[in-house]
């Protein structure tokens, strides 16, 4: 049983299918409108925003100090592929992420395409007004749902990261600059275990209350499953529209899409992901990190749901940073074409 | 990091709790999922390097210490078209056979059926295909072809009081074919069902499934097979197993169902996929 011959891997049906699963803008003509082949799974939102946090998120956690040609090659790459947000660099000091040591020079030699959003992180005022400075228009803040981990990773109480982020989302508003706020350890902390839904609530509607316009629910650890990313889930929507709200989970445990599709069905309809799956996870030793932004856009093109982003590109994309940064990509949706 | 480490092994051992408390707040998951380990068999028979039959038989004792109710064992096929499975005797043989597991076994044909009850086998497996080409190209034959073989099988594994188990692959797609319709994947579950195989699992051979799919799949073959008798075999080659799996186990509501058999069938055709999705949806 499923012994698919590699010779088959050729056969134009085959062919076809992948074509038509994977939507590639350069199929056969007179093919159906992807849109109205795939299956009606109503229910779920007919649009879904993807945030591309693999310059960032992806590469701060590879050990390899990637060129900052290289980023900006990858970034721009990634601007031609139908992505609406880009998350570039993180202005935080080289101390503690030397990965992202050459923020302003990535922040001001990208090209900037015209519907393109590149947000960056800003951990404090001062690496806000640098972001500014290198021509930065939306930045993001990082809470987390828990104290120690908030202590060991920013050496501050949430409540002490909070007061620092308000100054920072405060002034980003005086000068129209839209912030994006992260909530890390949404469904599991690596020093505490479980994570209540209420206090992932509390912290999320704080950040959502001084003024950031969308929360990105970050299962840091990737320990998250259907049944608690639910539970969390009803417990924020009480306080915080699904509309405001992004889920960024973390595949370490091979749970990512099962995690998102259940987030999709609750109304959420914007989705971070990194491209090959970059990034490991710092807490797991040869775990993978991010939800491969193929994989994702796999499954919601199976789904029929739009994305406007050419998965082509964005496995062309993968390719090209797997190469740079010489690693094996995480995407199953990669390994399998590449190999076919 | 104990403290995670805790978490975690908290979170694996303590499953069925977690589990108990999990679905609470999900009315439509079934409360019990019975996991069919088929690693030994359509695990290794993909591997390129053949296994030794002491490391299979070790394999197999290891899954069965972790208390896995279905652990299919072998393929009694001709080791001229499989390698992987030609020491099929002596693994049947060989393995410890835990009270309460089940160690089903592949029977391509009639002869291969004879070969597997002369080695101890208590069940067996017969695979049929929801794609014409797939099947020709993979046994030489047509889908009713196949399905005729099998009937010889069938009917003496009945005679002997050995549960038969039926595949059907290409569920999802066909490398052939390419898109196959869930009205087939019906037909060809529904004829192997009502020829005495007690579970149809429902295969996605080449991956390329997606929640939808599965959904609208699954909705056709549950017409005409009660949903107790069904199993999904997904393959990850896209990233997409969980996600589908997920969706199964969402359409389905065991206990509701095998209380009210056909009647909710009919009941998940006249709601659409959107009042499923809704159902689930706390909002």
């Amino acid at each position: 049983m499923g012994n698919v011959p590699s010779a088959v891997k050729h056969c134009l049906s085959y062919q076809q299918l992948l074509r038509e699963h994977l939507w590639i803008a350069d199929s056969v003509p007179g093919a159906l409108d992807p849109a109205q082949e795939a299956s009606q799974l109503s229910g779920l939102p007919e649009y879904v925003k993807i945030v591309e946090v693999g310059p960032r998120d992806g590469l701060q956690n590879e050990k390899v100090i990637v060129p900052t040609d290289i980023k900006i090659e990858f970034i721009n790459q990634l601007s031609q592929t139908g992505l609406s947000v880009i998350e570039v660099t993180s202005f935080v000091s080289s101390k503690w992420v030397p990965q992202m040591a050459d923020h302003t020079e990535v922040m001001k030699g990208i090209q900037q395409y015209p519907g393109v959003r590149y947000p960056v992180l800003t951990p404090n005022l001062q690496g806000f007004h640098r972001a500014v400075a290198a021509g930065a228009t939306e930045i993001s803040v990082f809470g987390a749902a828990s104290e120690s981990f908030s202590k060991k990773n920013i050496n501050c109480s949430i409540e002490e990261s909070m007061e620092k982020f308000e100054e920072v989302v405060k002034s980003a508003r005086h000068l129209n600059i839209p912030a994006r706020g992260y909530v890390s350890c949404a469904l599991g902390c690596p020093y505490e275990g479980s994570i209540t839904p209420q206090k992932v609530t509390e912290v999320s509607k704080r950040l959502y209350g001084m003024g950031c316009y969308e929360i990105s629910l970050g299962d840091t650890i990737g320990v998250g499953t259907p049944g608690s990313m639910r539970r969390m889930l009803e417990s924020v929507i009480k306080e915080i529209p699904p509309t405001a709200l992004a889920v960024h989970c973390h595949d370490t445990y091979g749970q990512a899409l099962a995690n998102i599709l259940t987030a999709l069905q609750m109304g959420i309809n914007v989705v971070d992901s990194a491209v090959s799956g970059l990034g490991g996870c710092p807490y797991a030793k040869g775990a993978s990190g991010n939800v491969a932004t193929e994989d994702l856009i796999y499954m919601l093109n199976g789904l029929g749901l739009n994305t406007d982003v050419n998965l082509h590109k964005v496995m062309e994309a993968g390719d090209f940073i797997c190469k740079a940064v010489n690693k094996t990509t995480n995407s199953k949706v990669a390994q399998a074409s590449y190999n076919a | 990091m104990a403290t995670m480490r805790g978490s975690l092994r908290q979170r694996l051992v303590g499953l069925a709790s977690v589990r108990a408390a999990s679905t609470s707040s999900v009315s439509t998951f079934p409360k019990r999922v019975k996991i069919v380990e088929v690693g030994p068999r359509d695990g290794l028979q993909n591997e390129k390097n053949i296994v030794p039959t002491s490391v299979k038989i070790r394999m197999i004792d290891m899954l069965s210490e972790a208390g896995l109710p279905v652990i299919e064992a072998t393929s009694f096929v001709s080791p001229k078209w499989v390698p992987q499975m030609a020491d099929h005797i002596e693994v049947l043989k060989g393995i410890q056979k835990f009270p309460g597991i089940n160690y089903p076994v592949l029977t391509p044909n009639f002869k291969g059926f004879q070969a597997a009850v002369a080695a101890g086998a208590k069940e067996v497996s017969i695979f049929g295909a929801a794609s014409e080409l797939f099947t020709r190209k993979n046994i030489n034959c047509s889908i009713d072809e196949s399905l005729q073989r099998f009937d010889q099988v069938l009917k003496a594994a009945q005679a002997a009081g050995i549960p038969v188990r039926g595949y059907v692959s290409c569920v999802l797609g066909c490398p052939y074919e390419g898109k196959i319709s869930p009205a087939k994947v019906a037909e060809v579950s529904k004829k192997m069902y009502s020829m005495g195989c007690y579970e149809i699992s429902l295969g996605d051979t080449i991956g390329v499934g997606t929640p939808g799919i599965m959904k609208d799949m699954l909705s056709a073959v549950m017409h005409e097979v009660p949903v107790a008798a069904l199993a999904v075999h997904c393959h990850d080659t896209y990233g997409q197993a969980l996600a589908n799996t997920l969706m199964a186990l969402q359409g389905v509501n065991f206990q509701k169902l095998l209380e009210a058999g056909t009647f909710i069938c009919q009941a998940l055709n006249r709601k659409t996929s959107s009042k499923v999705a809704q159902a689930t949806c706390k909002l």
